[in-house]
């Protein structure tokens, strides 16, 4: 999966996480913390739906890299390097 | 083989289901009475629909809030706000002699009439909100405190602390006189800062949508199937025995039957029994079928708490009921687009488990009765006489609510100790719902979801 379908499939969750949010501005190099109203409940599901969508398993220690939308895709690049978006 | 199995299809172990369900978790939710709902119910009786528990959902948040307690559960349970039917309650007060405290579910409304009500107060109480606004309520290290001594450290009127207590002790508090004050917090800004509503249907369009939700994401609904043991090994829970004598396997079990009520169920005791005491505050409620709007008799508001005693106590009463205090819904005060039906006043008072549950069944009846009508003359001091326009009246009991929910005394706020990171002595066995602590409609919800997410669905669980 190349860097921009990663980021499609992120919005996509994020879309299903906070519908009632405004995506389309959405800054890449900006926490999503400071962009959204998520909490420690909303990164959870994060995780959980790319575990269900692809199977791709992040351990606990490794959330810090889903604080912005670039860091998420680029920590993703090489675990989704064989799935298909 | 279940990943979970969840005893009792209330609000909390519907969430919790839910949250496995969507995740692809094999999951059954066992209940042992017909239908689900819980301490959240509902019944038909002579053609007519009632609602067992809920005067008003708390927590009311307009359509749009991205923030607060129920826009973190319905993002949690991926449904809509429109999917509750919210609509925002007229007005309630708190009545005592003397003095009544109006309020909405504009926090500045209730601010005000304590400014007018209490004025050498009022400061004081601006520093309590801004106490209670900022105590994180869903912090499940937070210790035990008493909320009684915080809050008159900023209030010096007995009577203000009374009132404030009133309705929040009335709709979530487990424990006689004082609260614990994460609980109390809960309940303040439930109550207080976000307010009361109810979809038009009442509880049941929330108990249909949530079990929609659950079996469309998979999740399995086995009714009349009361749990009768827990089966562990080493420490570990294997499953469940139902009251067939049927096993079921599973890797986790979730409970939300009640601490000391869960308990009992399990084929290895806890070590010590002391942190699993049933609660004793229990009530009995009066439900009275109009043939007019209570608006028509000049009766607006959505609830009253009335208290017509120098002090407020909160306690199991030595009589059958306290007749001194109570709480008149009517669920006709809501702000709907089109008028229920008929007109309906609920009424609401503290009332002794033990002297309801021991009567013989003749006595029980018409001691019913007589309490019935005991209650309402006690009502009628804050609310027009409606009893001429009465074509209906049920009651239900400490009795009634242990019959059809198993929890210990009719305890509807369960235990006065919480376990709120809902562990056990048993690894894979976790309690959700009253006893795990956040209280109230959306506080169930939270509670179901909050320990699915902790112990069951964090990726290395």
């Amino acid at each position: 999966m190349s860097a921009d379908q990663i980021r499609q499939v992120i919005m996509k969750i994020l879309c299903r996480i906070a519908p009632d949010n405004d995506l389309t501005a959405l800054k890449d190099e900006v926490p999503f913390r400071e962009q959204m109203e998520l909490d420690s409940m909303d990164f959870l599901d994060i995780v959980m739906e790319l575990r269900k969508l692809y199977r791709v398993q992040i351990p606990e220690e490794d959330y810090g890299f889903l604080n912005t939308m670039a860091s998420t895709v680029q920590y993703l690049i090489p675990k989704l390097q064989t799935a298909t978006a | 083989m279940y990943d979970t199995i969840i005893i009792g299809a209330g609000l909390s172990g519907l969430a919790a289901g839910i949250r496995l369900a969507y995740y692809e978790r094999p999951v059954c939710i066992v209940e042992k009475h017909t239908t689900i709902g819980g301490l959240n119910s509902f019944y038909r009786l002579r053609k007519r629909d009632h609602d067992v528990g809920l005067h008003a959902i708390t927590n009311y948040a307009k359509p749009g809030t991205k923030t607060g307690p129920l826009s973190k559960l319905l993002r949690q349970l991926r449904l809509r706000w429109e999917d509750f039917d919210l609509t925002p309650q007229c007005g309630s007060s708190v009545a005592f002699p003397g003095v009544t405290l109006r309020f909405t579910n504009e926090f500045a409304f209730f601010e005000q009439q304590v400014a007018e009500m209490f004025p050498s107060q009022i400061d004081g109480f601006r520093r309590l909100v801004t106490q209670i606004q900022q105590h994180d309520e869903l912090n499940l290290a937070n210790r035990e405190t008493s909320a009684r001594e915080i809050v008159r450290r900023a209030i010096t009127d007995p009577m203000l602390v009374d009132m404030i207590f009133c309705p929040l002790m009335f709709y979530g508090s487990p424990t006689a006189h004082d609260m614990d004050f994460t609980q109390f917090v809960i309940m303040f800004k439930s109550i207080f800062l976000e307010g009361f509503a109810r979809p038009h249907e009442g509880v049941r369009l929330i108990m249909r949508k949530m079990v929609q939700q659950y079996r469309k994401f998979g999740g399995e609904l086995r009714l009349r199937s009361g749990v009768k043991r827990i089966l562990s090994c080493g420490g570990k829970v294997t499953g469940v025995e139902l009251e067939s004598g049927e096993l079921l396997e599973a890797r986790h079990v979730v409970s939300s039957a009640g601490s000391a009520e869960t308990m009992r169920m399990c084929d290895v005791p806890p070590p010590e029994q002391e942190p699993y005491q049933p609660g004793a505050v229990s009530f009995v409620e009066t439900i009275f079928s109009l043939d007019c709007m209570p608006s028509e008799l000049g009766h607006t508001e959505t609830i009253v708490f009335y208290n017509d005693n120098e002090r407020f106590v909160y306690d199991a009463p030595t009589e059958p009921i306290d007749l001194r205090s109570g709480i008149i819904c009517s669920p006709n005060n809501f702000q709907y687009a089109t008028p229920l039906d008929e007109g309906r006043v609920r009424i609401t008072a503290l009332a002794n488990p033990d002297y309801w549950m021991h009567l013989p069944p003749d006595e029980y009846v018409a001691q019913k009765e007589t309490w019935t009508k005991r209650i309402v003359e006690s009502a009628l001091r804050f609310m027009p006489d409606f009893r001429s326009h009465v074509v209906d009246t049920d009651a239900f009991t400490p009795r009634t609510i242990t019959k059809f929910t198993s929890h210990l005394n009719g305890a509807v706020y369960g235990a006065p100790h919480k376990i709120r990171t809902g562990t056990t002595h048993l690894e894979n066995l976790f309690l959700c719902g009253t006893d795990q602590g956040f209280l109230g409609i959306i506080g169930s919800m939270l509670s179901g979801i909050t320990i699915a997410n902790l112990h069951l669905l964090k990726p290395d669980s």
